[in-house]
């Protein structure tokens, strides 16, 4: 566009020759500049106008359409009760591995009424709330007399109520028939589990569909006509189950603790052996998901898979075990340990102000939980090299278990991965993950060094992932876990026969709006068993505990979860069928006794 | 005949008001509305009867109180609607600035009738909404920085604007009322769309919003939740939406009959946010149908008069009270008849409500003052163009 000068030069020149005024000649051209903008602005707008008058047509014609379409549609109203359709085993059953039943389907009816062929609305309102309290019989008199033609009245009822409700009488009361899910064993396993709710419902039949957990993950299996109702073997074990979850409610209680999960992993299969989240909740009458405040306070919140925490401690045996596998130390390596140990503007100490140094073995370091001795041996590995290592182990993605909510799982890894970031993740901060991943890699650790790949599903096959450590590097980290149980933090945990190996963790809380808490922790005590050949890990994680027996109150995982991980082990131990591992006396010892 | 000749008597120079006022207003708009406003007398008489009876009053104290409303309405619109677009914008940026400040003054002196959201004034007998009728004084402002942002050496109208747009819907978010602050959103966006605003922008816009919603949607259970709800094709019956479309069903195409309806009885908010459903029952399809197309005529007959309007204030003004207008109507039916996740929103003049109603009346009475016939300098084109 060419545009012309406000002032050209040969007009206000020859103006001025003329002795007029040069300033009129610049007012003309901006007068007609504006009217060229103007006029450029106006039929820019009349299109635009056009454009938006077409659009406001075409909503108000979709409104009215579909106004027309509802007016043409009938309300929903199911005609009449006949015992057609047969609906029998539409969901296959959810087992045990030893076959036991975790969830089943049983036949029952609803209660629908048709007002309509009511005789007597008001006795049938008395008589009904006499059966179903929680029915409130003026509402249930209003909606019978208000002109409706169909409602509900029950979802799901029971024999003998079916049978009171016959008694009654009235033409105006029907029952469909539907197929139920049913837990028989109540709270157990139910964050595995999840539950179920009605789909699309008829009179004659409802879907059944899963909601949460395992249910709804493998929704499309159990629905699935094709497999004609056989029942999906999952990899738990019922009675091991039960007991983790007995001690477990216990250990949260004793220890004050808001809440609690355990892992119990199968490390040559990753088949889950146990899987309990507390405070849990009963899937045969699923709570509503919590509107206020925070998800992760919800019974439904599954903390083993959901829960992305930091892990603390826990984290050093992977420092560890990745300094032996690249050949930089060897377990009785001495390693620089002086506490506090200062890295530009950041000063990492010990636990309580202690200092293990100036130097310390790296079997030492672990043993006694050094997080100086840690972030050293990090800083020798290198941040791209621990990155990878920890990806390897899984700490990147979420964990693949068969649970809807694993994938949604995604812990928490630091963008940038400066120095710092090298220095706290060697000690389980700054990286966040969920107690089901903590399973996974210390199962890779302690099996000899192949990926686990934990699961829901029963599978006997012994899967060997990739190599992730060589075997003797996983033997020399097993051993270095069971120096922490014979005569370092965990020495509670020391079950006798069973061989425990383990690392404590003791993590802050992290506050919402940034910094930590200084009196809520998360304790987590992660083992394998027995050590000499581990068969088994357990994590064992306790919300906000405290131990208030002595005298001061503590805090620490080796005095709140390490004692209850023990004592799930010495009772599901031979639950698993593990011999203990007696040490015969020696023949010469003499037995003392007295009477 | 002595003082005709001598020019004792003043002679009138130009057209009387009221002559000029009937020839030059958009007639088709002005009947629109005023057969919504009697068809909102006549929905209220059957929709506002429960509200009355649960409140303890005579049945129809809400039909009178709408129509001694409707009154006032009426008079603003008129009087508003006989004032040239000048006066118009004088008033409004007066206005503006009371109703600024009684929106700023809400936190402290406002109260929330017991509803969550303080958005309401209350003195006593009667009670009043400002962010109501903040609305078209806003539009009318914003078109006016625009239209000033379009001339040579003009300010930068359209950031000015851009920045009491985001004031007033930040102040209209904190209440919180995200139904009104979507809707002063929308009609600054609509004005700056119709004055210019670059397609590459828009498009860049309408990409992000689409990619952060479907990120969204792949990243947040609760946020797929919310519109795996809305997509659902069944609706639980026991809610209002529920209602209102069991509602609409029952009534088919010529309703149960006046009087005859149940949904007023079940619906809390039957007199105001779905008053479409009390129609639809009661009345049928016919009568919805009769509603829509007067919102869309109002609408769509006040853009066309504006695609000739050559002053841009009155162009951008108009456009952003016509929109806001039929957006307000579309939101609200398009929630009943599930086009749309619920948002409470009333339907301009059908709805009951003091404020809604006298702000509805003001914001009709500056559009039909915005689209009369003015001379447009068309005899000024053909004589210029014609030398050239």
């Amino acid at each position: 566009m060419t545009r012309i000068p406000l002032r050209p030069l040969a007009r206000i020149l020859s103006a001025r020759a003329r002795g007029e005024n040069p300033d009129t000649i610049e007012r003309e051209n901006i007068r007609l500049r504006q009217k060229q903008t103007h006029d450029r602005a106006r039929a820019r707008a009349q299109g635009r106008l056009l454009l938006l008058g077409v659009a406001f047509t075409m909503a108000f014609t979709s409104i009215g359409a579909r106004m027309g379409m509802m007016a043409a549609t009938m309300p929903t109203e199911p005609r009449n009760a006949s015992s057609g359709a047969q609906i029998e085993a539409q969901r296959a059953d959810l087992t045990d591995r030893n076959g036991r039943i975790l969830a089943t389907n049983i036949l029952t009816h609803s209660l629908y009424a048709q007002p309509k062929d009511m005789v007597d609305p008001a006795r049938v309102a008395h008589e009904l709330v006499g059966i179903f309290p929680d029915l409130d019989e003026k509402q249930l008199l209003a909606r019978f007399t208000d002109g409706r033609s169909f409602l509900w009245i029950k979802k799901k009822l029971s024999p003998e109520q079916m049978q009171q409700v016959h008694d009654i009488g009235d033409p105006g009361l029907l029952f469909g028939p539907r197929e139920m899910r049913l837990y028989p064993n109540g709270r157990l396993a139910a964050h595995v589990l999840g539950g179920t709710s009605f789909g699309a419902e008829g009179v004659n039949s409802a879907e059944v569909i899963g909601t949460a957990g395992i249910e709804k993950a493998l929704d499309a299996r159990l629905r699935d006509p094709a497999n004609a109702g056989k029942p999906v073997a999952l990899s738990l074990d019922l009675t091991v189950q039960a007991t983790v979850q007995e001690v477990l409610e216990g250990g949260m209680k004793m220890m004050q603790a808001k809440g609690a999960a355990a892992v119990l992993l199968d490390i040559r299969t990753g088949e889950v052996l146990s899987l309990v989240s507390l405070p849990d909740f009963d899937p045969n009458d699923r709570p509503q998901p919590m509107v206020k405040g925070d998800p992760a306070d919800s019974p439904l919140f599954n903390r083993a898979v959901q829960g992305v925490y930091e892990l603390g401690s826990t984290f050093k045996i992977f420092a560890a075990a990745q300094a032996l596998d690249l050949g930089l130390v060897n377990p009785e390596t001495m390693i620089d340990a002086d506490a506090p140990m200062i890295w530009g503007k950041f000063k990492i100490k010990e636990f309580e102000n202690h200092n293990y140094g100036p130097l310390l073995s790296v079997r030492n370091m672990i043993v006694k939980s050094s997080n100086v001795g840690a972030a050293r041996l990090a800083l020798m590995i290198g941040g791209v090299r621990q990155q990878a290592f920890l990806k390897s182990l899984g700490f990147f993605d979420p964990t693949p278990v068969e649970l809807i909510e694993a994938p949604y799982a995604k812990p928490l890894v630091p963008s940038r991965w400066p120095d710092i970031t090298t220095i706290t993740t060697a000690y389980g901060h700054g990286i966040s993950a969920s107690p089901m991943h903590l399973a996974a890699a210390y199962a890779t650790i302690a099996n000899g060094g192949t990926l686990v790949r934990p699961t829901l599903l029963k599978s006997d096959v012994v899967e060997n992932g990739p190599r992730i450590i060589s075997p003797k590097t996983s033997q020399e980290a097993v051993a270095m876990l069971r120096g922490v149980v014979t005569e370092g933090t965990a020495s509670l945990g020391d079950v006798p026969g069973y061989s425990v190996a383990g690392k404590t963790g003791t993590a802050d809380k992290p506050k919402k709006g940034g910094g930590y808490y200084h009196d809520k922790v998360v304790n987590t005590f992660a083992c394998t068993f027995p050590s000499t050949n581990p068969k088994y890990v357990l994590i064992l994680t306790l919300d906000e505990p405290m131990e208030i027996v002595g005298s001061q109150v503590r805090r620490t995982a080796g005095w709140t979860a390490v004692p209850v991980a023990a004592e799930v082990i010495r009772r599901v131990a031979p639950l698993l069928g593990l011999r203990p591992e007696v040490e015969t006396a020696s023949a010469t010892e003499v037995t003392l006794a007295s009477n | 005949m002595t003082e005709m000749v001598y020019g004792s008597m003043p002679a009138r120079v130009g057209e009387p008001v009221l002559p000029r006022w009937w020839r030059t207003i958009d007639k088709w708009s002005m009947t629109s509305i005023m057969m919504l406003f009697g068809i909102g007398l006549l929905l209220g008489l059957a929709a506002s009867v429960p509200l009355a009876t649960r409140n303890g009053l005579d049945p129809f104290h809400y039909v009178q109180r709408q129509a001694i409303f409707g009154g006032m309405a009426m008079v603003a619109m008129m009087a508003t609607s006989m004032m040239t677009p000048q006066l118009v914008r004088r008033l409004s940026v007066i206005g503006f600035g009371i109703f600024f400040v009684a929106l700023c003054l809400l936190p402290f002196l406002g109260t929330d009738f017991g509803k969550g959201a303080t958005r309401w004034f209350s003195m006593g007998f009667l009670s009043f909404q400002p962010s109501e009728f903040l609305k078209p004084f806003f539009v009318v402002v914003c078109a006016w920085l625009i239209a000033a942002g379009q001339d040579l050496n003009g300010p930068p109208g359209k950031l000015i604007s851009f920045v009491v747009a985001v004031v007033v819907v930040v102040l209209l978010a904190l209440q919180p009322d995200f139904g009104q602050a979507a809707l002063v959103l929308f009609g600054w966006g609509v004005m700056y769309f119709v004055a210019g605003a670059p397609f590459l922008l828009i498009t860049t816009i309408g990409g992000l919003v689409t990619a952060g919603g479907m990120f969204a949607y792949a990243n947040s259970e609760h946020f797929a939740r919310r519109i795996d709800g809305f997509l659902t094709p069944d609706v639980d019956p026991r809610t209002q939406l529920g209602y209102a479309a069991n509602a609409i069903q029952e009534g088919g195409f010529f309703g149960v009959g006046v009087g005859e309806g149940q949904v007023k009885w079940s619906l809390p908010d039957a007199h105001t946010d779905f008053i479409i459903a009390v129609a639809a029952e009661e009345y049928g399809l016919v009568l919805v149908l009769i509603i829509i197309a007067l919102y869309a005529a109002i609408t769509v007959r006040s853009l066309w008069r504006l695609t000739r309007e050559r002053d841009p204030f009155s162009r951008l003004a108009g456009t952003g009270l016509a929109c806001m207008f039929g957006v307000q109507a579309m939101i609200n039916m398009g929630v009943a008849v599930r086009l749309l996740p619920a948002k409470g929103m009333t339907l301009p003049f059908v709805s009951y409500g003091g404020s809604s109603v006298i702000a509805a009346g003001i914001t009709v009475g500056m559009l039909l003052a915005f689209t009369r016939q003015r001379p447009q300098g068309e005899m000024g084109d053909i004589l210029f163009k014609r030398g050239r």
